[in-house]
């Protein structure tokens, strides 16, 4: 936090710089007046400004340094725009010309040689601060003077076209629709082609200009512009003069030659009536001799009339609309935008929406921000920076209450920032610099899993930025099943940067297990611990699916006489029998194969066989026909080959239980493969 | 010993250093911490290891805190070693006996500045 004294915020510097006798000499002279950060090197400081940037109010930067030296924080600090805000002073013991150039080429304010002297390190300190302070203020100033020119702008060009709107009867929305229908054509015609002379910087103007298409109504008389009815030809020619009219009025405005916007909407306004045809007026313009501005806000025109309640019609669903014109029923356009249409047909009905409800709520938040900058006690700077400082207490505050491990990452310079909570709880600093190869890359994460997240991260859209992923995470010795939930970030510029990521991570253990517990346990039945059938089915369908030789045998029995177990010993005494024939079977099988009880006395196993089957079916055989105390134990078998099912387990199923059958007929306690001949059966 | 004295038995400048650090007790407080400063065994290190860049960053380093504090004689010799370094990947047999200077003025300093009253 900001201390205060007297009420004043006590300013950050910056210290870079690897030896620690500096910094704490320059701290020395320094600290009386102004709060001193320290960094040892490039990467920390830039974890410094990552953070901090809108608090630090001047950097002393050294210029040889191990790890990241003064001139890659330069790049760095230039790359992410930082060098426009926070002035650096060199403070290197290099006077090499060579240096010092380089150092001023890459935005450095001034130079501050050795040895320090008190008196100077403050006087430099204090000038820049001061200077710099100006240049912001001047800055702020123009853009304040832009911004008070732009809005007068946008007012006038509100008022006349309401005016315009008003005399047709029209609801205010028409004019926003067109903004918004201008911008959105315009955006997505920019993403096709470059081959029109416009830019994404002139979105705004062209949405301004379009809003005066039709100041030419102006002129036309009230019985022919409200007429609820058809227009007789006579009245439509008279209708038809109002883009002619538009663009004269707007030729009349004695201001600069060529200013743009006064260009554009005397294109928008005279040939916004044009056909790509050619059979539009009032010039029956052809093709792209149509300016594309007016191209735009024609297509743009058309869709708002026939989506909206007119005094001669109702309004039309916007599938209804955009298939309409798609077919041509309201005249040619340039297929690029028609193109452009297709594009952005998804989001418009929602865009209009929400362009209604904005209006009423966007006026209160315009006034309440004039209220709170006219009150005036702080200044703009000031105040942002606290508002930032409210944020990161906020921010904090929350992040230390969930008990999750919040992150953020950067791409350039690679780090990784934990939240306190985080940090702590993985016993790892806050900032970590280089992630891939640190702790955090290769200890928490496994080293090919955290890899990948930073990849799934960087291949997201900034339309769609949430990665989900479950990881077996190691936190601190011990390995646990956590969630990952990140989102990318991305830069302002045009198309967006991808600029890093920020998440959190939630233990997901404690679930994880009781799921694949409740998994287990579905799968399994309950008396001897064996898959159920339809686990089972499940696991051989998958096989018989994927294996290439399917050199496979299913083996299905159940006991002799097993009802006699029951009826002589009593029913706990027959769940004994089938635990022990369970137990029996687990150890002689391996774990390839795949053994089930299917219900009452009645077992599976599946399993591979190399060269022979007969010697592991007779194998089981003979360990099944056991005693179990003074139960005599004998089983039928029925064997099936995988090979003649066709990869179908109900199949299989059927052919081995056939087998059973013939087994059980020929007197019990015997196997018998399924063949079409009985032949092969082997009698014991 | 004071501060005055100490600085003339190392061939430092007393009055140049006062009327940069404006007081005594900073000095005194800055020239004690060269006692904790590993620069030097860095730079030793360095050098035995033929890591040149890391022998200049450190030389680099003496020379800018030697100058600092007006510690002259230091100063010169670290300064000589330093731009023998700069750039360099390889040992040069000229660095030899700069750095033997270096040695012997650093060790000179340090005996001095231990005897400073606390």
């Amino acid at each position: 936090m900001n201390q205060k004294e007297n009420g004043h915020i006590r300013k950050k510097i910056l210290i870079v710089d690897d030896s620690e006798f500096n910094r704490s000499l320059l701290s020395d002279m320094l600290s009386d007046e102004y709060e001193i950060l320290e960094a040892e090197h490039g990467m920390e400081a830039a974890g410094i400004l990552h953070n901090q940037e809108q608090e630090i109010a001047l950097m002393l930067l050294d210029i040889v340094m191990p790890v990241m030296d003064g001139f890659e924080t330069l790049a760095i600090m230039n790359k992410n725009g930082w060098i426009k805000s926070i002035p650096v002073i060199m403070i290197s013991a290099e006077t090499v010309p060579t240096y010092v150039d380089r150092a001023y080429d890459l935005g450095v304010k001034d130079y501050i040689s050795r040895p320090f002297d008190e008196r100077t390190v403050r006087r430099r300190v204090v000038n820049t601060l001061i200077l710099f302070a100006k240049q912001k203020e001047l800055e702020h100033m123009v853009t304040e003077q832009i911004l008070e020119k732009e809005k007068g702008n946008k007012l006038m060009i509100e008022i006349l076209s309401n005016i315009v709107e008003f005399r047709n009867g029209e609801s205010g929305l028409h004019v926003l629709h067109i903004r918004t229908l201008t911008e959105l054509f315009m955006r997505s015609l920019l993403e096709k082609t470059d081959k029109y002379e416009i830019s994404n910087k002139d979105i705004p103007l062209v949405c301004n200009a379009s809003a005066l298409h039709d100041i030419g109504k102006i002129v036309i008389p009230e019985e022919i512009l409200n007429k609820p009815g058809r227009l007789t030809d006579e009245e439509f020619a008279i209708m038809k003069t109002h883009s002619e009219e538009g663009a004269k009025m707007l030729e009349r405005v004695h201001v600069q030659e060529d200013e743009p916007l006064l260009k554009t909407a005397y294109q928008i306004c005279r040939w916004h009536h044009e056909r790509y045809d050619g059979r539009g007026y009032p010039d029956g313009l052809k093709g792209d001799d149509i300016p594309i501005v007016a191209q735009i806000v024609a297509l743009a025109d058309v869709y708002d009339a026939l989506t909206s309640k007119r005094a001669y019609k109702d309004a039309f669903s916007h599938e209804k609309a955009v298939n309409m014109i798609l077919n041509g029923e309201c005249g040619t356009f340039n297929p690029l935008l028609l193109e452009c249409l297709r594009d952005i047909e998804g989001s418009l009905e929602k865009e209009f929406k929400e362009l209604s409800e904005k209006r009423d709520s966007q006026k209160e938040i315009m006034s309440t921000v004039e209220q709170m900058m006219e009150g005036g006690e702080l200044s703009v700077s000031e105040h942002s920076i606290r508002l930032l400082e409210h944020e990161r207490m906020k921010y904090q505050f929350f992040a230390t209450l969930s008990k999750e491990i919040q992150f953020e990452y950067t791409k350039t310079p690679e780090m990784l920032i934990l939240s306190e909570w985080g940090a702590k709880y993985l016993n790892m600093p806050e900032t970590i610099l280089a992630p891939r190869e640190a702790g955090f890359g290769i200890e928490v994460f496994n080293k090919s899993d955290f890899e990948q997240l930073l990849m799934d991260l960087e291949a997201t859209t900034p339309e769609e930025p949430m990665v989900e992923e479950v990881y077996l995470l190691n936190i601190n010795g011990q390995g646990r099943w956590s969630k990952v939930i990140a989102r990318s970030m991305w830069g302002e510029e045009e198309p967006p940067e991808y600029a890093g990521a920020i998440g959190k991570i939630v233990d997901i253990h404690e679930d994880m297990e009781k799921m694949n517990r409740l998994e287990s346990r579905a799968a399994h039945d309950s008396l001897t611990g064996l898959l159920n059938h339809k686990a089972a089915k499940g696991q051989i369908s998958e096989i018989l699916a994927k294996d290439e030789e399917q050199k496979f045998i299913l083996l299905v029995f159940d006991l002799d006489h097993f009802k006699d177990a029951n009826d002589t010993y009593g029913h706990l005494f027959g769940d004994e029998v089938l635990k022990y024939v369970a137990e029996t079977l687990k150890s002689s099988t391996r774990n390839a194969d795949i053994c089930a009880r299917m219900g009452g006395d009645e077992f599976l196993v599946f399993m591979p066989y190399k060269e022979e089957a007969e010697p592991q079916v007779k194998r089981i055989f003979n360990l099944l026909c056991s005693k179990y105390k003074e139960f005599q134990i004998s089983v039928s078998i029925g064997v099936a080959y995988a090979k003649d099912c066709g990869r179908d387990y109900d199949t299989l199923f059927h052919m081995a239980d056939e087998a059973l059958y013939k087994a059980k007929r020929s007197g019990r306690n015997t196997y018998r493969f399924y063949e079409e001949a009985a032949e092969s059966c082997c009698e014991q | 010993m004071t501060v005055k004295e100490c600085y003339d038995a190392m061939g430092a400048n007393y009055e140049e250093i006062i009327s940069r650090l404006r007081t005594e007790e900073r000095v005194k407080k800055f020239v004690l911490k060269i006692l904790n400063d590993k620069s030097y065994d860095l730079l030793i290190n360095s050098m035995e290891e033929r890591n040149m860049e890391e022998a200049f960053r450190a030389a680099h380093t003496i020379k800018g805190v030697c100058q600092n504090l007006a510690l002259t004689r230091l100063y010169q010799s670290a300064n000589e070693l330093a731009d023998m370094l700069r750039g360099r990947q390889e040992y040069e047999e000229q660095m030899g006996p700069a750095l033997e200077k270096v040695k012997e003025d650093y060790a000179d300093m340090i005996e001095q500045i231990q005897k400073l009253e606390v």
